[in-house]
């Protein structure tokens, strides 16, 4: 499949720098029509950063960001926070900045689970609420690349659950792309085509089974599977190595 | 009628009140009330300049709020904690534009209209700059509108959409130097931020989304506008202070009202 249709996305020897520090450098990869790519990583690993030098939002320092022409793109941001003096409803927000229909906002939150919403103004929606309106919105484009940056932060096990679930009821309804970042490795190896295991570079990629058996990958988040925890654990070990991330891992260079 | 000096205050008051009712709220939304202090204390800077140099005023104040404007965004775009920058900005914009006006002998300068506004003694030409002002003002942020809301609500979202939020914030920049250009006359370089800020404040309460509460803003304003021209002369007091004055009596009668809504 990889090889038939351009790629949506090519990214190119990528760095990023903010301020005085790298954020990404050499970075590459490409997103092709269909599959669903999943970014994992530590804290503080560029994960986000990725994800906004895509959107345009960051500007590389190094390399290229390539977007197949005229690519629409869907994104859900990590949050959002609208100031409480701004007064908008639900469906007035899903009309930024393009204007739709009646029809197509009832249908957008629909495909959510938030039929019924659109007149709530958004400073009243709970977080899973607002994640599900941001989801909408990104649906309404019609995108061919969906964007997720940590959808499900702040949502409970449950509700992350329901959410990806949603997704891969996205993807399998538009046939959009998926690139999304994410902690829940356990949803993760089990929802994503691709995983890409980013520590300021690409530590390695692959499918889940082989990334979840590459040594880098088992370096970051160690041999469990059962990804919060180790997460959790890995970060904690790493804590004095705040300047330098990772250094006790080693890694080959992995063909992409 | 224009040859009534009453009437002509009332339509440059309400002219003004319509151009700042769009523009501040979007200085409520983005926070960006003392960006519009800053921007409206060079006014006086820019008042000095064009005396010196003998051009017109409102060309002066125009240039120098549209050069503060650039100079605040620029600044706080490269991360100098905002806050202080404009602090800092602000008043010594307005020091130094005492300090230059004070150097201009030869000309008989009335300082106090400047920074408190002589609205009563508005001319058919400033009528002109008045309205001509608020209808570009007006017309680019009503062109833009869909741009900037989406700019305002989130950077990055705008981005996705191909939407590049630093020419809004230049839209915006631009549309404060315009306002404050126009709004110098009617209430003074000191109580400009007053107008942008107090009547979108108002407006909150009352709407439920961003286009009705710059209608409503629209609207209190001009009431204001109006109401305090007729307060300030049966009471003979300054009429600037008396415009604002109206609009914050009416800010705290809209929280009231909003605060008793909640309640029952």
């Amino acid at each position: 499949m990889r090889d038939i249709a351009p790629p949506l996305i090519a990214v190119r020897n990528l760095g990023v720098r903010i301020g005085t520090l790298d954020v990404l450098r050499n970075v590459d990869l490409e997103i092709h029509p269909g599959e669903i790519v999943t970014i994992v990583g530590p804290n503080g690993s560029g994960k986000s950063t990725l994800v906004r030098a895509i959107v345009g939002a960051v500007r590389p320092h190094t390399g290229t960001i390539t977007r197949s022409p005229a690519l629409r793109i869907g994104y859900v941001p990590q949050k959002l926070h609208i100031d409480p003096t701004l007064p908008i409803t639900v469906a007035r927000f899903l009309c930024l900045p393009t204007r739709r229909t009646a029809d197509q906002i009832a249908g957008a939150l629909n495909t959510v689970g938030l039929p019924d919403l659109h007149k709530r103004q958004m400073s009243a929606l709970s977080g899973g609420q607002m994640q599900r309106v941001l989801l909408a919105r990104a649906l309404l484009e019609a995108p061919d690349l969906l964007l997720l940056d940590e959808p499900t932060q702040g949502l409970d096990q449950r509700g992350s659950a329901a959410f990806y679930h949603q997704i891969e009821d996205v993807r399998a309804r538009l046939g959009c792309a998926v690139l999304m970042v994410s902690h829940e490795l356990h949803v993760v190896m089990s929802a994503s085509d691709r995983v890409i295991c980013l520590n300021g570079h690409v530590c390695c990629h692959g499918t889940p089974e082989v990334v979840a058996t590459a040594p880098e990958y088992r370096a970051l988040f160690g041999t469990g599977t059962q990804g919060a925890l180790a997460l959790y654990r890995h970060t904690h070990d790493h804590a004095h190595d705040d300047d330098h991330p990772q250094p006790g891992h080693h890694h080959e260079d992995h063909a992409i | 009628m224009l040859d009534d000096f009453m009437f002509r205050a009332a339509l440059a008051g309400v002219g003004t009140a319509v151009a700042a009712a769009p523009l501040g709220c979007f200085v409520v939304w983005r926070r960006l009330a003392y960006f519009g202090d800053a921007t409206a204390h060079a006014a006086i800077l820019g008042v000095a300049l064009a005396l010196a140099l003998d051009v017109s005023i409102f060309g002066g104040v125009v240039v120098a709020a549209l050069a503060m404007g650039t100079v605040v965004s620029t600044l706080s775009g490269r991360g100098f904690a905002a806050d202080t920058v404009l602090g800092v900005l602000a008043h010594s914009a307005l020091a130094f534009g005492l300090v230059a006006v004070s150097f201009l002998s030869g000309v008989q300068v009335d300082l106090m209209g400047y920074l408190l506004g002589d609205i009563l003694a508005v001319s058919r030409t400033d009528l002109l700059l008045i309205w001509g002002g608020a209808g570009v003002i007006v017309a680019l942020i009503g062109l833009r509108w869909s741009a900037l809301l989406t700019a305002t609500v989130g950077p990055d979202l705008a981005m996705a959409s191909g939407i590049d939020p630093r020419r809004e914030q230049m839209v915006l920049t631009f549309s404060l130097a315009l306002t404050v250009a126009i709004a110098i006359k009617v209430v003074g370089v000191l109580l400009i931020a007053a107008l942008l800020v107090i009547p979108a404040a108002t407006a909150r309460g009352l709407a439920r989304t961003p286009e009705a509460m710059a209608l409503s803003a629209g609207a209190t304003g001009s009431v204001a506008a109006v109401g305090g021209l007729g307060g300030s002369f049966m009471l003979d007091t300054p009429t600037g202070p008396t415009i604002v004055c109206l609009a914050a009596l009416m800010f705290v009668v809209s929280v009231l009202l909003s605060g008793l809504q909640r309640t029952h």
